[in-house]
């Protein structure tokens, strides 16, 4: 298969993760026969290994790893999770292929899962690290939508702060089913543990306004 | 197959509280990035916060109109910008929003939400301008369950299935060319008749399926779950009718986001910004340029004129306040 990334993704992408010190393990989920965007997205996650040493990729197969699938609550292919340096999983899963405008969550999670500080307030943190309930946050995103990656960045970065929260990007065309039953028609959209819904890219304060009523 | 659209600059911030800058830009679109290059190149210390680079340029799909392109890409106009930025190097800070904006002893101070605190001997305000709403019945309701503001975002939603557009503009016609491409049938209101280019209206003349109501606007949106149609109104005859739709998409213009200011300067009745001859608002020392202002015409290569407008005046400004 021809590369996916040119030239110059490669130097923009190496420019943005020279900035990644820990290492990071990229857990993939695919499975055998029919996958929509299964072999690109591993295709993907391998280029990205490829543009930076400290990135390790493993691929699985959700039917034959069914144990390591349950432990991440991998439910549907392709879909990939990330652990620190020491292996630790902190919620951030991506559901199928984050390119196009999501290239720069998927990037955004790769460097603050390899260390680099999440540029929060204070008082931000102390809100977030207050949260004591389990969440799901859900975010339904299309990959020709400009305002998607901050709602996925925001997420994600909930869940790095807090063990109590797992944050995943769902792209919805990939996952039409899942998107009909959340009734999807409008991205990006936040689904917080199945019922309570954000519009739009929201600040995390949004977030946070829904997460602490819980 | 896939493309890649990446507008992350990731650095360490700049911007410590230990700097006065000669001038903060707030926004990142055609106004605020090419206010950075005016500024820069005339040897300002010059910062730009942002947290949409490209701005509304990441919105639209093709742009036609646009002097030295004959097409291109709204993503693409915004890539050969950054990489023109960057040719300068002025410094980003993509972390965070402006949360207030105050002056005090002829210095502002600004609050960012990530906690930041930044101290500027002048402000540009090129914050642009947001979806601007219809304002009816069910629109809140059925927002994102049926109702969009963002072709480009949501077109893939409607595949095969009958949208409505709303607006005469060109944002509208280039949004009917987008959604043509997935949907089977597209009627469109408009509230008189056309304000979009000529050629661009042409083009509309090759989509199948395409229904125009002229004199028309959107009385009620009306459905269960998710969005079944509207109620129109024929503005002349009055009369009301359904029309039964999966989907719409409301391209009528945008509103200022000029809420940061609102309590600073002047504003117009639509909450726009009124700035001189030179951007400058009614407060000294601080400017707009771009979608936020009073300058009626909504176009790329106008708001990325009053950006380089406003830097150049700003360089004359300060030159002034130091003799």
């Amino acid at each position: 298969m021809a590369k996916l990334f040119n030239e110059e993704v490669v130097a923009q992408i190496g420019e943005i993760l020279a900035q990644a010190h820990g290492e990071v393990t990229m857990v993939l989920f695919t499975k055998e026969g029919e996958c929509y965007t299964c072999s690109e997205t591993k295709q993907l996650l391998t280029e990205i290994t490829e543009i930076k040493d400290s990135i390790k990729l493993e691929v699985k197969d959700i039917d034959e790893d069914s144990e390591l699938a349950k432990k991440y609550d991998i439910t549907m292919v392709p879909s990939f999770v990330l652990l620190d340096s020491k292996k630790e999983y902190h919620g951030v899963k991506f559901n199928g292929i984050p390119a196009g405008h999501e290239i720069n969550s998927f990037l955004s999670a790769l460097l603050e899962t390899a260390g680099y500080e999440i540029a929060f307030a204070p008082e931000v943190l102390d809100r977030i690290k207050k949260l004591d309930k389990k969440v799901n946050i859900k975010v339904f995103v299309t990959l020709s939508c400009p305002h998607c990656p901050g709602a996925v960045q925001t997420a994600h970065r909930l869940a790095m702060l807090n063990p109590n929260i797992e944050s995943e990007m769902i792209e919805a065309q990939t996952f039409q089913e899942l998107s009909m039953k959340y009734n999807v028609s409008g991205v990006p959209k936040i689904v917080i543990n199945e019922k309570h819904e954000l519009l739009g890219n929201q600040p995390v304060e949004a977030f946070l306004a829904t997460l602490e009523k819980l | 197959m896939f493309s890649f659209s990446i507008d992350k600059e990731v650095k360490q911030s700049v911007f410590s509280e230990n700097i006065l800058w000669d001038v903060i830009i707030i926004g990142g679109g055609p106004a605020g990035i090419n206010a950075g290059l005016y500024a820069k190149r005339k040897g300002l210390n010059v910062g730009i916060i942002t947290k949409d680079l490209g701005g509304q340029l990441l919105n639209t799909n093709l742009i036609d109109n646009y002097l030295g392109f004959t097409s291109i890409n709204g993503g693409d106009l915004a890539r050969e910008y950054l990489n023109h930025l960057k040719s300068v190097e002025v410094p980003l800070h993509q972390e965070g929003y402006v949360t207030n904006i105050s002056k005090e002893n002829g210095e502002f101070n600004l609050v960012l939400s990530d906690g930041l605190f930044i101290r500027s001997k002048t402000v540009l305000i090129a914050t642009g301008g947001a979806p601007r709403k219809l304002g009816v019945k069910g629109e809140e309701e059925f927002a994102n369950r049926g109702v969009s503001y963002c072709a480009t975002c949501d077109a893939p939603f409607f595949k095969d299935q009958h949208i409505i557009v709303v607006g005469g503009g060109n944002s509208s016609a280039e949004a009917i060319i987008d959604l043509s491409k997935w949907a089977n049938k597209i009627t469109v209101l408009i509230r008189s008749t056309w304000r979009a280019d000529a050629i661009l209206v042409e083009r509309l003349n090759e989509i199948k399926n395409l229904t125009v109501h002229f004199n028309t606007s959107t009385k009620e949106i009306y459905g269960n779950i998710k969005m079944d149609g509207i109620i129109a109104l024929n503005r002349i005859t009055n009369e009301e009718f359904k029309i039964e739709a999966d989907g719409m998409f409301v391209e009528i213009g945008t509103t200022p986001n000029s809420n940061l200011v609102k309590d600073l300067v002047e504003l117009n009745n639509q909450g726009e910004i009124i700035v001189d001859e030179n951007q400058m608002t009614s407060l000294e020392g601080l400017y707009a340029a771009g979608d936020v202002t009073a300058q009626p015409q909504k176009q790329i290569i106008i708001a990325a004129a009053e950006g380089a407008k406003a830097a150049l005046a700003i360089n004359q400004y300060l030159n002034q306040i130091k003799e």
